[in-house]
């Protein structure tokens, strides 16, 4: 599958593979740090009640993230 | 929440990094690690110190140093705050970072979670880079077992080339090993392994041949400049990644202007234009640097860590679906907190009573003493009906309270539910223009809003940090609790009978809770548009796996970390402004007290907005500490009449109905608790974090400015409806 899509659209309860992490954006560094490279995969688990941010499991680890953050994130939908 | 004898007390204002041993012959360890990996508690279980550790990130933001023996060594250990990676993305990684740099640690202990060690890991190859001596902690081996993860810590010893030592610090398995290996590494840092040969190479992480080109013209003349004093290939590396804050600190520490230095510059533009040759940008170049720490990581996790079972966290999410779900999210959240004020204030009812007839029994025989001793009436006065009753009225209300709140919080808190809090209410803080770990900071300011305060360091933006210490005041702190439960209990659940009426008090003060979370909210949204104008910046937040609470520790730790110290420095305010209130009211000039002038002169202002003059002096008498505010109160009104024996709250009401109180009285003095303006400890940690009288300035009267105009409009709508 050739789908490359911005981590916020990626649906809740599916995998995706980081492809590319926007230019420019103010988190990089953070997300960087995180372990959030090319290729580690990440899976969305579920929203806040209020529908943002959204929970990822990145690298054995739950982190959330704010939509705005996560459009920043290029993945590819596995 | 972060409620340590250090961050309740006047220890907050010694939050700034110290490098220093505790005695001089100490070897010095400093203790790293990730967020929530259990850190705090491996401190606690060395030095045994009592430093509260909760299941959140982000929980050691000041420094907590400690003490233990080893055989025949002392050592000082340096606790640091819990970081992702050296980077000095954020207040908390730069002391990190410096004290690793600069503090001149014998060793360095990094902890890590035996569950996720290979996010772990990035930060052990980050410190590898600036130093050898670490020894690396692998803790909550206990929980990696449940999870069926297996660790084989002499692989992942063998591929570190450092020591590793498996720990489940929370029951003491591994820590007089992991002394041993400390020693060890603390003594080897004296002599020079050149004597004893090391059975292997610290770990160091290979860049990519165009990096490694890049540092490599940097590096000789780096090494030139800094000698001994740091590793001069990662100095090089980090100049080329234009960190200016390592060139700050550089500076600041040793005295080192690396960018002043002509050759240096022309060094490091030739490293920028080779890798800009082989066409890596700065974020690119970034992004390979950490691209290849994590495929280091990953390749010793590969090889170090057996995972038998991918679904070891399914009930971590079978628990967030619920926790955080769309309907129940919110009510589960404002259920537990008033669950919680419930059995606080249903506990605490019973004690608080027979506390207050103990105490005020023994003011009776302080009085026959005082009495028989044939000592002037104004001895008697100050001590007995000035100090004494004063702490008599500050223990009785506020012990029995915090003795059950205290633990039944840190129990949620331990639990790992309070990050769920800031999930949930994230959304309400963006819309706000904040950060969603104002939420976490709001929690630490309820148990003390200076914690809170430095707590905010949790924040990286400057503007969200910045808004965030402004209205944490909006969260009632353990000296406004007592304030608040009395009165609830006093003049609206007093009506109910039986099990009702704790259950509307919890509801109410649930209610004036919630009330303050929308006040911070409404706030920091003006905020945003105004004076601290911006856009939200960016949001991670971990969320940890739920833990087991160990719920003895828990009780016996909040007991007497939390609740005794809380209680303590209330004690020790009250007693002297006990004295002073004594003084004021019974200093006449005139046929009038001091006290009740004071009061007349801000009467008519104070009705205002619903108080009366020895309200709103009291208010301001208990600037030094909330908790005294209500007994400043009783103390004008019974000094300026009627004299009572207080031991019930009934007795209180009385006395309180005798002053003209109404329940639009009531209204308004939890309101004006809930907000005004901020302790005096409090506004100095403002300043000490803000590093500005201006916005300390901000933080006093914004809060003080809302509450009056809340009061005013309350009570005067009231009025002029005819509700009173």
């Amino acid at each position: 599958m050739d789908q490359y899509i911005p981590l916020n659209d990626l649906p809740i309860g599916r995998k995706a593979r980081v492809k590319l992490l926007s230019p420019g954006s103010e988190s990089r560094r953070r997300l960087l740090d995180l372990g959030l490279v090319s290729d580690t995969e990440v899976e969305a688990l579920q929203k806040s009640p209020s529908g943002d941010p959204t929970a990822y499991q990145i690298r054995g680890t739950v982190i959330a993230l704010r939509s705005e953050d996560a459009a920043d994130i290029i993945v590819e939908a596995i | 929440m972060g409620l340590t004898s250090q961050s309740t007390g006047a220890g907050v204002l010694e939050s700034e990094l110290k490098i220093n041993r505790l005695n001089q012959s100490d070897k010095l360890i400093a203790l790293a690690g990730n967020p929530n990996v259990g850190k705090s508690t491996v401190f606690n279980s060395l030095t045994g110190m009592n430093q509260h550790t909760g299941n959140w990130p982000g929980k050691t933001v000041t420094n907590a140093q400690g003490r233990y023996r080893h055989k025949d060594k002392d050592f000082s250990l340096m606790d640091l705050p819990g970081t992702y990676s050296l980077s000095a993305n954020s207040v908390e990684e730069e002391i990190a970072r410096d004290f690793i740099c600069f503090g001149n640690p014998d060793a360095t202990v990094i902890v890590t979670d035996a569950t996720c060690l290979e996010r772990n890991l990035f930060l052990v190859l980050h410190t590898l880079e600036i130093t050898d001596r670490i020894v690396l902690c692998v803790n909550l081996l206990d929980e990696a077992k449940r999870k069926k993860i297996h660790i084989d810590l002499e692989e992942l010893s063998r591929q570190l080339g450092i020591p590793v030592i498996g720990t489940s610090a929370r029951s003491g398995k591994g820590l007089d090993e992991l002394m041993d290996a400390v020693y060890k590494a603390a003594e080897a840092a004296k002599v020079p392994s050149t004597d004893e040969k090391k059975l292997q190479e610290p770990l160091k992480v290979r860049y990519d041949d165009e990096i490694e080109q890049a540092i490599a013209v940097l590096e000789p003349y780096v090494s030139g400049i800094l000698k001994d004093h740091l590793d001069s290939r990662w100095v090089s590396l980090k100049l080329i990644d234009g960190d200016d804050s390592l060139l700050n600190s550089l500076q600041k520490y040793l005295d080192f202007d690396l960018l002043s230095d002509p050759v240096l510059t022309q060094k490091l533009e030739e490293s920028k234009s080779l890798l800009n040759d082989a066409g890596l940008d700065p974020e690119q170049f970034r992004d390979k640097v950490a691209a290849k720490i994590v495929s280091y990581a990953e390749k010793i996790c590969s090889k170090a860590v057996t995972i038998e079972s991918n679904s070891y966290h399914d009930m971590d999410r079978k628990i967030d679906r619920i926790l955080t779900s769309k309907t129940f999210g919110i009510p589960i959240m404002i259920g537990l907190l008033g669950l919680v004020f419930w059995i606080t204030i249903t506990g605490a009812n019973y004690p608080s009573q027979m506390l207050a007839s103990f105490l005020f029994d023994i003011q009776d025989h302080l009085t026959a003493f005082f009495t028989q001793l044939g000592t002037p009436p104004w001895v008697h006065g100050i001590l007995v009906l000035g100090v004494y009753r004063t702490l008599a009225w500050v223990i009785s209300v506020m012990l029995p309270p915090m003795a059950i709140f205290f633990p039944l919080f840190t129990l949620l808190e331990d639990l790992g539910y309070l990050p769920r809090v800031a999930f949930n209410l994230d959304n309400f803080f963006k819309k706000s223009c904040a950060h969603g770990k104002q939420a976490l900071t709001m929690c630490m300011g309820f148990g003390c809003n200076a914690a809170g305060i430095i707590g905010c360091r949790i924040i990286n933006s400057p503007r969200e940090r910045l808004i965030a210490m402004i209205t944490n005041n909006f969260v009632p702190c353990n000296g406004r609790f007592p304030t608040l439960i009395a009165i609830i209990t006093m003049f609206f659940a007093g009506v109910f009978t039986g099990p009702a009426k704790s259950v509307v008090s919890a509801a109410l003060l649930t209610a004036v809770i919630v009330l303050g979370v929308i006040m911070t909210l409404i706030i920091s949204k003006i905020l945003s548009k105004t004076i601290l104008k911006g856009l939200p910046s960016s949001f991670a937040l971990e969320l940890p796996p739920y833990r087991m609470p160990q719920i003895g520790k828990v009780i016996v730790r909040s007991v007497f970390d939390r609740t005794l110290f809380v209680l303590g420095r209330a004690v020790v305010v009250a007693a002297p402004v006990g004295l002073v209130i004594w003084l004021l009211a019974n200093i006449y000039v005139g046929d009038v007290s001091l006290l009740t002038q004071c009061a007349m002169f801000l009467d008519p202002f104070a009705r205002l907005i619903g108080l009366d003059g020895y309200i709103l002096m009291a208010f301001i008498l208990g600037f030094p500490a909330n908790e005294i505010v209500v007994p400043i109160i009783i103390m004008s009104y019974m000094a300026a009449g009627s004299m009572l024996e207080m031991d019930s709250l009934s007795q209180l009401r009385e006395l309180l109905l005798s002053h003209d109180w109404t329940w639009l009285t009531a209204v308004c003095v939890m309101l004006f608790s809930l907000m005004h303006w901020p302790c005096g400890t409090t506004c100095l940690t403002i300043r000490k974090e803000s590093q500005s009288w201006k916005w300390t300035l901000a933080a006093f009267l914004i809060p003080t400015v809302t509450g009056i105009t809340v009061c005013f409009i309350v009570a005067n709508t009231a009025r002029l409806l005819g509700l009173v």
